[in-house]
């Protein structure tokens, strides 16, 4: 028999002190070692204080609603058998603090990342990944008879949580190797070495990442604008004294866009493992390039917005981007991107894919050419649209429509027919 | 079928084969008259008479160096050496003669003798009546080696060994002699050599041994099983040359191995099978490749306690698939 006391644990880096929020036990109880005694509350955390030691509370020293510092005793405990005195606060304090990340405390997993040479195999051959198999083997370790069960078991669906969540995961570490393990490269005379900005290695990520993730596939048509052009110039100076912003051809281009994404809802999607999600929201990413910097901010719903609107946002999203100001909400929630490639005067460009997103428009610079229409030649105005597409999730052929359909639609944008407001 | 101890399915090899051959004979250390120490050779001198069951003088040196003679000069002789541990002047005939003859002449003369000798310990035998020397013979291209695991087995192979046409090393576990004990058929069959068996099949861990280790690990498996640790064992047979193919089988099928000899560890029998293992099974190992064996010690201690600890037992088998079993 011994008598031991019960301290308050430290319950975080900063705290000193936690107050008694309720006693879990009372004097004369018997108790377990590892059972919850009271609950504490800190001005960081609320959490239960387990016992230490197995035996029958004696005293309860602090009362409920005190407050008391840190290796204070709350109680005394009458143990049935002599405990290691060494066993002290500290221990409860860890144990108290894993208990409330929800931290599985029993398991080791100092294994969890040792990889044998069949387990990788067998994850590589049937393309397995590591993260997704719990491990049986000492540590944590997953063993090949893991991997061999989780084959067995694989028609076992996989919540959509874990599907949101896993290949970007697996990304992650991939961009990591990636973009980290360039080859050596030795400086030459008058080289300059540029370290990488947050954003430039955010960006370099990303790409790695679509890149390596996303089978890209390409298609690219030829759109005549003649009167979309035509209609734009007619309005730009009303527009520019009327709303104090230009009106440049890019809203139009993202207002088809919208439009036939509507039709074609299949190209607002995003690869999800075993499934394709198709977003309702229609959020349009386009890119703004600062210096060495590149902003993707985002048009909401752009499929609900007249060309004013979409303008409008585009001048409000651009300035925000140069000047810095862009806040998370205006970067997030993007479905499907359109790049403005055409304002450095380029007419082909494969666009890489704006990750999770299944598809990506180019939208090239509009060129005065001679065409032949009836067999007549023609001064058009012609533009290229170029489109990369998630192979995974998109074909050819609804890609095909998808475009002839944005084609149609600006071919057809005129004063006639087109609103501004 | 008759129920026969391990030795009993010597003495019934023996004694058919010298039936069915008369050129088969046996000669070493009291095996005449005595019947041999451990009684391998019994009633062999009443039924087959003094020319062809000879008692040798205490020469290991002139039992291999006889033995070869007469197996070149067309015999099938059976040499028995007393302990595996007298062996060691005979070494010279074994590998510089009978190992070689074949190669040497150009396949004219050959040297078909079967030398039999039991070997390990358990026995309170201490360091002369308990080694294992297995190792010292186990890169003699030219040379067999056969350890069997079973009466069964002994039966079969020893026949084997008497008819093969090249020199057969013959161990035999003495502890085994009368411990191990199983119906052997009366008709005559032999066991290929150079063959491996798998003794048990299982999916969690490989454990590849040969002679009385594979009893033990076949009761530890059978403790096991009920705690769903399935292990698949493999029973070499023939030490030397080894069934490659059936190592790497084994190794592959659950890709955690466990070797086990009773032999001193570093540079056994088992080392050989490790590097096979090693070689060709890379991407299906699970765990490091685990040898369960002899301390590198000079010799089988004498006292009861120190020899416990020198051998392999189940205890030590169970405790080390355990081991692997969790990794």
């Amino acid at each position: 028999m011994a008598t031991k006391k019960i301290t308050m644990p430290q319950l975080g880096e900063s705290i000193t002190e936690g107050t008694i929020n309720a006693w879990l036990v009372k004097e004369g109880d018997r108790v377990n070692k590892y059972d919850p005694i009271a609950d504490i509350m800190t001005d960081k955390v609320n959490a239960e204080v387990p016992t230490f030691f197995s035996g029958v509370i004696k005293e309860i020293v602090t009362n409920e609603g005190e407050t008391i510092g840190v290796g204070e005793v709350m109680c005394y405990i009458e143990t049935e058998a002599d405990v290691d005195d060494e066993e002290s606060a500290n221990d409860i304090a860890e144990q108290v603090h894993m208990n409330h990340q929800e931290e599985n405390t029993n398991k080791d997993g100092s294994m969890r990342k040792r990889y044998s040479p069949a387990v990788l195999r067998l994850a590589e051959e049937h393309n397995i990944d590591l993260n997704q198999i719990e491990g049986t083997g000492r540590g944590g370790r997953i063993t090949r008879k893991d991997i061999e069960k989780y084959l067995t078991n694989e028609t076992t669906p996989i919540s959509p949580m874990e599907v949101e969540d896993k290949p970007s995961v697996i990304a992650n570490e991939v961009d990591k190797k990636s973009t980290k393990s360039a080859p050596q490269v030795t400086l030459k005379n008058g080289d300059v070495e540029i370290p990488l900005t947050a954003i430039r290695k955010k960006i370099a990520e990303n790409m790695v990442r679509s890149k390596h993730e996303i089978p890209h596939g390409w298609m690219t048509i030829e759109v005549d604008v003649t009167e979309l052009v035509k209609f734009r110039n007619e309005i730009k100076d009303d527009f520019k004294q009327q709303e104090g912003y230009n009106l440049t051809y890019f809203p139009f281009f993202v207002k088809a866009v919208a439009q036939a994404l509507r039709e074609y809802p299949r190209l607002n999607s995003t690869w999800a493992g075993d499934k394709i999600i198709q977003r309702k929201a229609i959020n349009l990413s386009f890119a703004v390039a600062k210096e060495n910097e590149l902003f993707v901010p985002v048009i909401k719903h752009a499929d609900e917005k007249s060309i004013k609107g979409i303008a409008k946002e585009i001048h409000e999203l651009a300035i925000k981007a140069r000047s810095g100001k862009l806040t998370t909400q205006d970067i997030e929630g993007g479905t499907f991107t359109i790049n403005n490639a055409g304002s450095f005067g380029s007419i082909h460009s494969m666009g890489v894919i704006n990750y999770p997103q299944a598809a990506i428009l180019q939208i090239e610079a509009i060129v005065k050419r001679p065409v032949i229409i009836n067999d007549m030649f023609a001064a058009r105005d012609m533009v290229n649209l170029s489109l990369s597409i998630d192979h995974r999730i998109l074909d050819g052929l609804i890609s095909g429509r998808f475009l002839a359909r944005v084609k149609e639609i600006l071919e057809n944008t005129n004063r006639d027919n087109t609103k501004i407001y | 079928m008759a129920i026969l101890t391990y030795i009993q399915a010597i003495t019934k090899a023996i004694q058919e084969e010298m039936e069915q051959d008369e050129k088969v004979f046996i000669f070493g250390q009291d095996v005449g008259k005595k019947g041999g120490v451990f009684r391998a050779t019994d009633g062999l001198y009443e039924q087959f008479g003094k020319n062809r069951v000879i008692d040798a003088p205490l020469a290991e040196s002139a039992i291999a160096g006889v033995g070869i003679g007469a197996a070149m000069y067309g015999m099938r002789p059976i040499a028995e050496i007393q302990f595996a541990d007298f062996i060691l002047p005979a070494v010279n005939q074994i590998i510089s003669e009978a190992a070689k003859i074949r190669y040497r002449s150009n396949n004219d003369w050959q040297c078909p003798i079967t030398i039999r000798a039991p070997f390990g310990g358990g026995v309170n035998g201490a360091l002369y009546h308990s080694q294992s020397v297995e190792a010292i013979f186990a890169n003699q291209p030219g040379l067999k080696i056969v350890i069997p695991s079973s009466p069964y087995d002994a039966k079969g192979l020893l026949k084997a060994a008497i008819r093969d046409p090249d020199p057969v090393l013959f161990f035999e576990h003495k502890r085994a002699y009368r411990l191990l004990k199983e119906e052997v058929p009366d008709e005559d069959y032999t066991i290929p050599i150079g063959k491996a068996e798998v003794k048990r099949e299982g999916s969690d861990l490989t454990v590849i041994t040969y002679g009385l280790c594979v009893h033990f690990a076949m009761e530890v498996a059978e403790k096991l099983a009920v705690e769903n640790i399935d292990v698949h064992i493999l029973d070499l047979r023939t030490i030397y040359p080894l069934d490659k193919k059936a190592i790497i089988d084994a190794a592959k099928k659950t890709g955690k191995i466990l070797l086990i000899t009773e032999d001193n560890k570093e540079g056994s029998v088992m080392s050989e099978v490790a590097a096979i293992i090693a070689e060709h099974c890379l991407f299906d190992l699970d765990a490091p490749i685990q040898r369960l064996a002899g301390p590198d010690v000079p010799a089988m201690p004498y006292a009861p306690t120190m020899e416990k600890y020198f051998m392999i037992n189940p205890d030590k088998i169970e405790a080390a698939i355990r081991d692997l079993a969790e990794f």
